[in-house]
């Protein structure tokens, strides 16, 4: 199937407004008669849910928590980036894009992060009229802050809750929906299978989490907004369910999946402590912007950090990228941190971390203090405690945070923090209207692969992930729907929803019929070491070939040698878990493959081969200059398809921040 | 070191619980409880056992799907901290732990120590929200909201909904959730509007569900993972009775 991304044509800046104002409508009557089915509830999910639902199309949403209100949205800290220019520095549409276009590294649609740039603003009057408390000045206006990637203060926060925030803003929105009968709500519900009718989507398998029970579950389209699949990795800072069970599924019905290799390892997380870890926890970027990063100059130092001397520090960030200094991207700055911790220069117990300092802004902060409260002669000891108290006010939560993690106390040592794996840009494949290559089928927020190109800015997934589901699928989804007035609901009796349950069911069966010796447990993190080694930060030809066969061998043995406890009718997290490490167990592969194919370095994708004699990523505009669209055609079998970008507006160019 | 653990077992909502005893050794100071609670699966696993049903899912603080009731307190002994944020350095070799699920009739448990909370859910339904469409908003700073009034709020709105409260309160009273969400909403210049069919229906429905009555014994606040002030409570009441006087009996 050639590749057909429909994005409008016309002016950059003019794409979106005349595709408004010409795309097809469905009337008020009709919107009644259909049903639509969103997959997920968080923010691309819950907001796509309600929006629809106000529209008047018939909802019924699925999320496998217990509450909508609790999918992994609600964990983002930072903010969400909007191109208000509230702050009067400069900002607008056309910067916004330019950033977020820059810092994926030249490997996303133009058309599409303008779009994303031009209902930014949008974004942020919704959810204060919704009510989402967001930070403000004494005035009573919205506060911004400065975020990576950008010279402007276009980030809107709520202290270091602000996907929390937003996503109870969507939660309730969805919530009113479903008093009012717009929405029927499934918690504790998980997606299965598609159901394909005609070639088009036409609904979902799903099992009842509480009974077992497998469900059939018709919509004149299927919205996946199921998030990303960082869990591939096994240690993540994605919560424990975050699973690609539903992309993946998809992607086995025929949907392309777009650019798996490309995953965004974010710097700053506090390192693994042991075998037994289940998980990483984020510090947030903007701890960068008062703690500088440093190892010692001497491999293998064992003394404690405040015994090494200012000179016997190596601040490499600042090092080797004096103008950005602690404030290059993410994957620039993940990378330095492993460059180091490989080459011997590691701190703490396991060699694998690297300090983040804050006793040079709490002294500078403390100076200031002591001026403004005219303390003459202030000694180190009052400066320490004035500047303690400005950084407890700035990021008093995350601070707690470590603490309670690691027991140690960072205003006192430094935070010891390593890379871990945070957000994956790639997905399925959509076109400009969202929806897959596969008919009536839609993938909005993480789920979709189309607007972050090789590498995120930070505060732009919450950005994303309500832009799709407030602003942009309530207008595609009825330019497809508009021909599909006369298809009335199809009973879930059709020998195609009987065939899908049929597959899940054997399925199910076949997985509880092994029988074997190894826990589902230890299979994820078989996978995850293989993934985070061999095509993680780092990523060379000879790795990716040894890790494609190693993760065969290990799928072959899951499903030889799984052991999942307890029955199939009835709540069952090993088996729930089984199925999702199933999918990852395949996705694995596919990322590998991806990364093997892509002989260049860009934004999160880092191919050893392919560097410069500094050690930075090294593109091939030339060679590699498309979206990576994969077609399954079988088990191990993937076709490429490649998507050209064109950019007609900006002009791509080396990312330096030196 | 080596734990003994007492934990609340139960098939399903229909048949009735038990204590089950187990023991774990090798459990290091710097795990999180619930990566104790993983190692104690994988050995139950091991031996063809069925491991423990318990919720949990971004395991930092946030999401309020953990709820355990360990040794006599929700979320265990440190304050503002949820399950999930316990770690095993709080215990020493040849401790005792005995963990249950939140107990309240309106939290039926599901298995083991997982409760069925979607009364909360419920609750919101009933008028948590401010009713605005996609698309209806003015500019965000058309309206100025005092910084003072936007902290309450925020202060408010931070509530997990994990129902540690619930559990928390000799009466299983919801008042804190509830005066949370409505204190959130009041305080800002958009939830006027609704402010006071919000406090009736909510409390509605709170009680409709069969949660306890409020008598001002403060365990809620205590136990409160983010901290949700008992001045919100009082917040309700206020608005509640103001609401009451206005005429406003349901929607």
């Amino acid at each position: 199937m050639p590749i057909n991304s429909k994005i409008p044509s016309g002016p950059l800046d003019s794409k979106w407004t005349t595709y408004k104002s010409t795309c097809k409508l469905v009337n008020p009557t009709n919107k009644r008669q259909l049903e639509i089915i969103v997959v997920g509830t968080g923010l691309a999910g819950a907001s796509a849910a309600a929006s629809l639902a106000e529209m008047g199309y018939k909802v019924k949403a699925f999320c496998f928590q217990d509450s909508p209100r609790r999918a992994h949205s609600i964990a983002a800290q930072g903010g969400i980036n909007a191109a208000k220019n509230y702050q009067n520095d400069g900002d607008s549409v056309y910067r916004l894009f330019y950033d977020t276009i820059k810092g994926g590294d030249y490997r996303s649609r133009e058309g599409n992060v303008h779009r994303l740039a031009e209902v930014s603003a949008n974004i942020i009057d919704q959810c204060v009229a919704q009510g989402v408390p967001f930070a403000r000045e004494y005035g009573g206006l919205l506060s911004n802050r400065s975020f990576g990637g950008t010279q402007v203060q276009r980030t809107f926060y709520a202290a270091g809750q602000t996907g929390q925030q937003l996503l109870i803003g969507a939660y309730q929105g969805l919530e009113r929906q479903i008093a009012l009968g717009n929405v029927e709500m499934y918690a504790r519900h998980e997606m299965q299978e598609i159901v394909k009718i005609d070639g088009k989507a036409r609904g979902i398998i799903t099992r009842n989490l509480v009974t077992g029970e497998l469900e059939r579950h018709f919509g004149h389209s299927v919205l996946l907004c199921t998030g990303g699949y960082g869990n591939v990795f096994y240690l993540s800072t994605n919560a424990m369910g975050s699973n690609v069970t539903a992309a993946w599924k998809a992607h086995k019905q025929g949907a392309y999946f777009g650019n798996p290799c490309f995953t965004q390892i974010h710097p700053t997380c506090i390192p693994v402590s042991g075998d037994h870890q289940s998980k990483l926890t984020l510090m947030s970027e903007s701890l960068r912007n008062d703690g500088r990063i440093w190892v010692p100059k001497q491999k293998n130092d064992t003394r404690k950090a405040s015994d090494i001397p200012e000179e016997e520090r190596d601040y490499y960030l600042e090092r080797r990228y004096p103008a950005f200094g602690n404030l290059v991207p993410r994957d620039v700055a993940s990378r330095a941190a492993k460059e180091r911790c490989d080459a011997g220069y590691g701190v703490g117990s396991s060699k694998m971390a690297v300090y983040l300092d804050f006793a040079a802004a709490i002294d500078r902060y403390g100076a200031v203090e002591a001026r403004k409260q005219s303390i003459d002669n202030a000694d180190k000891e009052t400066i320490r405690r004035l500047g303690k108290d400005v950084v407890k006010e700035k990021y008093g939560n995350l601070f707690e945070m470590y603490e309670k993690i690691t027991g140690e106390n960072p205003y006192e040592l430094p935070m010891r923090i390593y890379p871990a794996v945070h957000y994956t840009m790639g997905g399925l494949w959509v076109d400009y209207e969202l929806m897959t290559n596969v008919p009536n089928l839609y993938a909005l927020g993480e789920a979709n692969f189309s607007d972050h190109g090789a590498n995120r800015l930070g505060a732009s997934a919450l950005m994303q992930g309500l832009a799709d589901g407030y602003f942009v699928i309530p207008y595609t989804l009825g330019n497809n729907l508009a021909d599909d007035i006369r298809t009335k609901a199809i009973p879930t009796d059709h020998a195609a929803f009987v065939a899908a349950e049929k597959e899940v069911s054997d399925r199910i069966d076949r997985m509880m019929n092994i029988k074997g010796k190894e826990s589902v447990e230890s299979f994820h993190k078989r996978l995850g070491k293989i993934m985070w080694e061999k095509c993680g930060m780092a990523r060379n030809a000879q790795g990716l070939k040894e890790a494609i066969e190693e993760i065969k061998a290990l799928r072959k043995e899951f499903w030889a040698n799984v052991r999942i406890p307890g029955e199939i009718k009835e709540y069952n997290p090993e088996l729930d878990k089984a199925g999702r490490v199933a999918d990852f167990l395949e996705l694995g592969e596919l990322m590998c493959i991806d990364a093997l194919d892509r002989n260049e370095s860009c934004g999160g994708h880092f191919r050893e081969e392919y560097q410069t004699e500094e050690g930075e990523a090294l593109r091939d505009d030339e060679h590699y200059m498309f979206v990576s669209a994969w077609e399954y055609k079988g088990d191990s079998q993937f076709e490429l398809h490649k998507e050209p970008l064109d950019y007609e507006v900006v002009h791509p160019s080396a990312r330096s921040y030196k | 070191m080596n734990l003994t653990l007492k934990v609340w077992r139960q098939k399903n909502s229909k048949l009735k619980g038990h204590f089950e005893t187990f023991k774990v050794s090798g459990i290091s100071s710097e795990m999180s409880f619930l990566e104790m609670f993983d190692v104690l699966n994988e050995q139950l696993v091991a031996e063809g056992r069925e491991p423990v049903a318990f919720d949990h899912d971004c395991r930092e603080g946030i999401c309020g799907m953990c709820s355990m009731y360990i040794n006599g307190r929700a979320h265990g002994p440190w304050s503002h901290n949820t399950t999930c944020q316990l770690h095993m350095r709080e215990y020493k070799d040849g401790d005792t732990i005995v963990v249950e699920p939140w107990r309240a009739n309106s939290f039926p448990v599901i298995k083991d120590l997982i409760v069925d909370r979607s009364a909360f859910d419920r609750i919101i339904q009933a008028g948590g929200y401010i009713s605005v469409n996609t698309g209806n908003a003015v500019d965000a700073n058309s309206l100025p909201v005092d910084k003072q009034k936007a902290d309450e709020s925020f202060a408010a709105a931070t509530c997990i909904g994990c129902g540690a409260c619930v559990a928390a309160c000799p009466n299983t009273s919801a008042m804190l959730f509830v005066s949370a969400k409505v204190s959130h909403l009041a305080l800002l210049p958009q939830g006027e509007p609704e402010r006071e069919t919000r406090a009736v229906n909510m409390v509605k429905q709170m009680d409709h569900e069969g949660f306890g009555s409020c008598t001002n014994i403060g365990a809620c606040e205590a136990e409160c993972p983010k901290g949700i002030s008992l001045e919100n409570i009082a917040r309700l009441n206020r608005e509640y009775v103001g609401a009451i006087f206005a005429g406003s009996t349901q929607a």
